[in-house]
């Protein structure tokens, strides 16, 4: 496919790697924010291509899995009221939450769907005007935008029965909170090629300046990977810490404007509780007031019940970088992608699916 | 969940098009690049397009990519 499969071409890899073994005399610790690189490097063996010099650290990219038990229960509480349809991306329904998944209450009758988009959403709610229908807004800069668009389109179209419960989160403020915690030592950011082509890639230039962090937006195939890599060395060998984009063919500066300019209409910015990260300011989505009816908090009443965490998960620690899923005594023993205990074990770019998936690469 | 795959506009009604992924046909919906044009690429994310591919540049980093490639043979030739 275009634009894919030059990317990953193995002669062009060999050229880069040579560089980057060639250039990289510090140590290096670099953090992929993004569950989908974590996947690229597993998946491609990129860290067995690296010097020893190189680090690889997975970071708490991963939508799925920072979405907090609290936040969870509230969508599996949402999917029981009679009348709901619960539309949701297929990678939540396995999650536990406290008690249950909405796979569970699925099997038990709730009416929850999988859709692949909102427009899929929007095209149920029209289906079945005596019912309620949901969409589970969970995801970042890169999806908001697309469930802002469908509360326009049901407002446009005067759909009356689609709401969206927002769980959307902010990739900027939480790699802030990462790094004032100064529990991980970081020497470069491989930045979220997704976020960036909505959000540009200037909202990262506080954590150059600031914190002196050489930062590279990424895509996604193997090259796009490596090519950030040895833009990482070059900043950390030369003493340079700026924002650099590796990811050109799908990241400007500035972003995408219109989807930026959607995504404020609709929802505003709040403080949001992530797994593992607590309560971080100004990392949430919430509707605006002249919203407010499709805000599923507001339309319903959910009841969740108390939240009770998964004993011995450590989740929260590996979003962190604190700790990798094999300091995890759960995993691959009690904890599959079959049966999972924690959410990153779920998604399949959470950090233990993927390290169960293609082994622990390069450790 | 960031995942976007690089589709080819074939047609364009309105804010929906018609788009190509390794030949297989999709819907998408143009509500975030309403300036996308048939014969763009768009990185397509849950059935929105959220980007236009900048072909020129997608060139120049191959472009670059080859010539560390070439590099790359020159210095390895020169040690052996």
């Amino acid at each position: 496919m275009k634009f894919i499969d030059e990317y990953r071409r193995s002669e062009l890899a060999q050229g880069v790697v040579h560089r980057i073994h060639r250039n990289s005399t510090k140590s290096a610790r670099l953090m992929e924010f993004c569950g989908g690189h974590t996947v690229t490097i597993l998946k491609h063996g990129i860290r067995q291509l690296l010097p020893p010099t190189i680090e690889m650290l997975s970071g708490p990219g991963c939508p799925v899995c920072v979405t907090d038990n609290a936040d969870l229960d509230k969508a599996i509480a949402l999917a029981q009221i009679p009348g709901v349809i619960l539309t949701t991306f297929g990678d939540m329904l396995k999650v536990p939450g406290s008690r249950s998944s909405l796979q569970k209450v699925k099997a038990d009758g709730a009416d929850v769907r999988i859709v692949y988009s909102t427009m899929d959403a929007l095209q149920i709610a029209r289906g079945n005007p005596d019912k309620r229908v949901v969409f589970l807004g969970i995801g970042f800069e890169t999806t908001a935008p697309t469930i802002a668009a469908s509360v326009l389109q049901a407002e446009q179209e005067g759909i009356s029965n689609y709401y969206a419960l927002s769980l959307h989160k902010l990739c900027p403020p939480v790699i802030k909170a990462l790094l004032d915690s100064g529990e991980v030592r970081l020497d470069g950011l491989i930045c979220p090629g997704h976020v960036s082509a909505i959000i540009g890639s200037r909202p990262w230039e506080f954590i150059a300046r600031d914190y002196g962090l050489p930062c590279v937006v990424s895509g996604f195939e193997p090259l796009d990977v490596l090519q950030c890599v040895d833009m990482l060395v070059a900043q950390i060998e030369n003493g340079r810490s700026e924002v650099e984009i590796a990811y050109r063919r799908g990241v400007r500066p500035e972003g995408n404007r219109q989807a930026l300019e959607i995504m404020e209409q609709v929802f505003e910015t709040c403080p949001a509780q992530w797994r593992g990260m607590g309560l971080v300011a100004h990392s949430g989505l919430r509707f605006k007031a002249e919203f407010e009816r499709f805000d599923a908090e507001i339309a319903f009443e959910i009841n969740p019940g108390p939240v009770v965490e998964p004993k011995g998960c450590i989740c929260g620690d590996i979003l962190r970088g604190v700790n990798t899923p094999q300091d995890c005594q759960l995993f691959a023993k009690v904890c599959t992608p079959e049966s999972p205990v924690g959410p990153c074990m779920v998604s399949s770019e959470g950090s233990c699916a993927a390290y169960y998936l293609y082994g622990a690469a390069g450790e | 969940m960031c995942l976007a795959i690089p589709a080819l506009i074939k047609s364009i009604e309105g804010k929906e098009a018609e788009v190509e992924i390794g030949g297989i046909g999709r819907r998408a919906s143009l509500w975030l690049t309403p300036e996308a044009k048939v014969g763009d690429y768009v990185l397509l994310h849950t059935g929105y397009a959220i980007n236009i591919v900048d072909q020129e540049e997608a060139e120049e980093t191959l472009r670059l990519l080859e010539e560390m490639a070439k590099l790359a043979e020159e210095e390895e030739s020169e040690i052996h």
